[in-house]
């Protein structure tokens, strides 16, 4: 089975979520990282991240405030 | 309206925002602003600080229509694309003290971020060491950042908050068209409540509907592009992540451009206007903007942006850059194009402290 994790980046400010995002597709290299986050910039800045790193992104949206943002490679 | 705006957050949102204020600053100075100050989000909250008079320098109080359109264009855009987010909470006070030493290094160096690449367009070369200064400043807070620096989660909030900038704004323009006046003093000078410029930069305006109306559109394309003068460079160091920077670039080209054909590009380090030759304090006083600005989590611009679009905790960033505008003008700390004020250098320093205290104390568990 591959790596999992989740990280909540809900309410912090740039550019943390995106860099969190960031050290953990590093950390896991492979395998799959959800991300919740509840704000559209965010949303799209780490979609950009994950994109860039090679990974691919579903958006799914669980609430009016909250994005869920699977990262898989 | 939804390609619009699918347009505005892919990567040409960013070129399109620096197209948009490259072309539009220049002409704001063809129409009236003071040279090379199209649009200086610092500048211009100095000037309503002014007007307000929260500061005592008679020659910077004008209540400045651009930022009222930014809050105003930024708050539009935040409605249309259901983006209007009440939040709030994510330490108030440090972000109020953020924007007060934001101001103090901006007017050290005279201008922000926005105003230092205007002002390298139009061939100030003393905007060279301030841009310097802004990149050293960036590196500083990334530094922060990496060891763990935050100012924590916000959380949302009620409307009520979120509605306090708009609201605000609107006060400001109904005192500009207004212009009320309380009467004057035995020297024939008005004793209040605003006070506008009969000579020096804040007495240098476009017409109040051009400049409400450049405002309003480099708000709306803002808020959806995330234009950010601080993050361009901040990205590519921490992400790799070319997004921002490449609206930075198309700024500097077209107001590169724009100078040109409106025969404004005008290169060399002496008789620059608002500006000082001090290579020194031009660094200085950016390095001291450029770390409050990463700490906070963008650029000036952007801080008026978001305060538009719900966020208290940005509001409250603009909120201190009009205290820390009153302080400078008041404690002797800002530039003049003699050079810099007699405290400035040692504001710097002092401002640099806290901001280091700051950085590296300042924590929040962040993981999941």
């Amino acid at each position: 089975m591959s790596a999992m994790k989740t990280l909540d980046v809900r309410g912090l400010s740039c550019p943390e979520p995106a860099m969190l995002t960031r050290e953990a597709l590093i950390e896991l290299g492979k395998g799959t990282l959800v991300v919740l986050t509840d704000s559209a910039t965010s949303r799209n800045n780490i979609e950009r991240t994950g994109k860039l790193a090679g990974w691919s992104v579903e958006i799914t949206q669980d609430d009016e405030q909250t994005y869920r943002i699977k990262l898989t490679k | 309206m939804h390609a619009v705006s699918k347009f505005l957050t892919s990567r040409w949102g960013p070129i399109l925002t620096g197209i948009v204020v490259g072309v539009f600053a220049p002409l704001l100075v063809y129409f009236g602003n003071p040279g090379n100050m199209g649009i200086c989000v610092a500048c211009f909250n100095r000037d309503i600080a002014g007007a307000l008079g929260f500061h005592r320098a008679a020659t910077v109080q004008y209540i400045r229509p651009e930022i009222i359109g930014f809050v105003l264009g930024a708050l539009v855009a935040a409605l249309l694309f259901r983006e209007f987010k009440p939040r709030g909470g994510s330490s108030p006070l440090i972000r109020f003290l953020l924007g007060m030493f934001a101001m103090i290094g901006a007017l050290v160096f005279l201008g922000c971020p926005w105003r230092a690449y205007l002002r390298l367009s139009g061939g100030d070369w003393n905007a060279i060491p301030g841009i310097l200064g802004l990149f050293a400043g960036i590196g500083l807070g990334i530094v922060f950042l990496k060891r763990g620096f935050s100012l924590g989660r916000s959380r949302p909030t009620s409307p009520v908050a979120a509605w306090v900038m708009p609201i605000f704004v609107i006060i400001l323009l109904a005192l500009l068209l207004i212009a009320p006046l309380f009467g004057r003093d035995a020297d024939g000078n008005p004793v209040g409540p605003i006070f506008f410029s009969q000579t020096g930069p804040g007495s240098m305006h476009a017409p109040i509907l051009i400049s409400l109306a450049a405002g309003l559109l480099i708000g709306f394309l803002a808020q959806r592009s995330r234009f950010c003068t601080v993050g361009a460079l901040r990205d590519v160091v921490l992400l790799r992540d070319m997004h921002l920077l490449n609206g930075v670039i198309a700024l500097l080209v077209a107001a590169f451009l724009t100078n040109l054909a409106l025969g404004q590009f005008k290169p060399g380090f002496e008789g620059q206007p608002v500006a000082h030759t001090n290579l020194l304090w031009n660094f200085g006083g950016m390095v001291l903007a450029g770390l409050a600005f990463t700490l906070a989590g963008g650029c000036p611009g952007r801080q008026v942006f978001l305060s538009g679009e719900g966020d208290a905790d940005a509001a409250i960033f603009v909120f201190g850059m009009l205290a820390g505008a009153g302080i400078a003008h008041t404690f002797s700390l800002a530039s003049s194009p003699a050079g810099p004020g007699a405290y400035g250098p040692a504001a710097v320093v002092i401002g640099l402290v806290v901001l280091s205290i700051i950085g590296l104390t300042m924590r929040e568990t962040r993981s999941a």
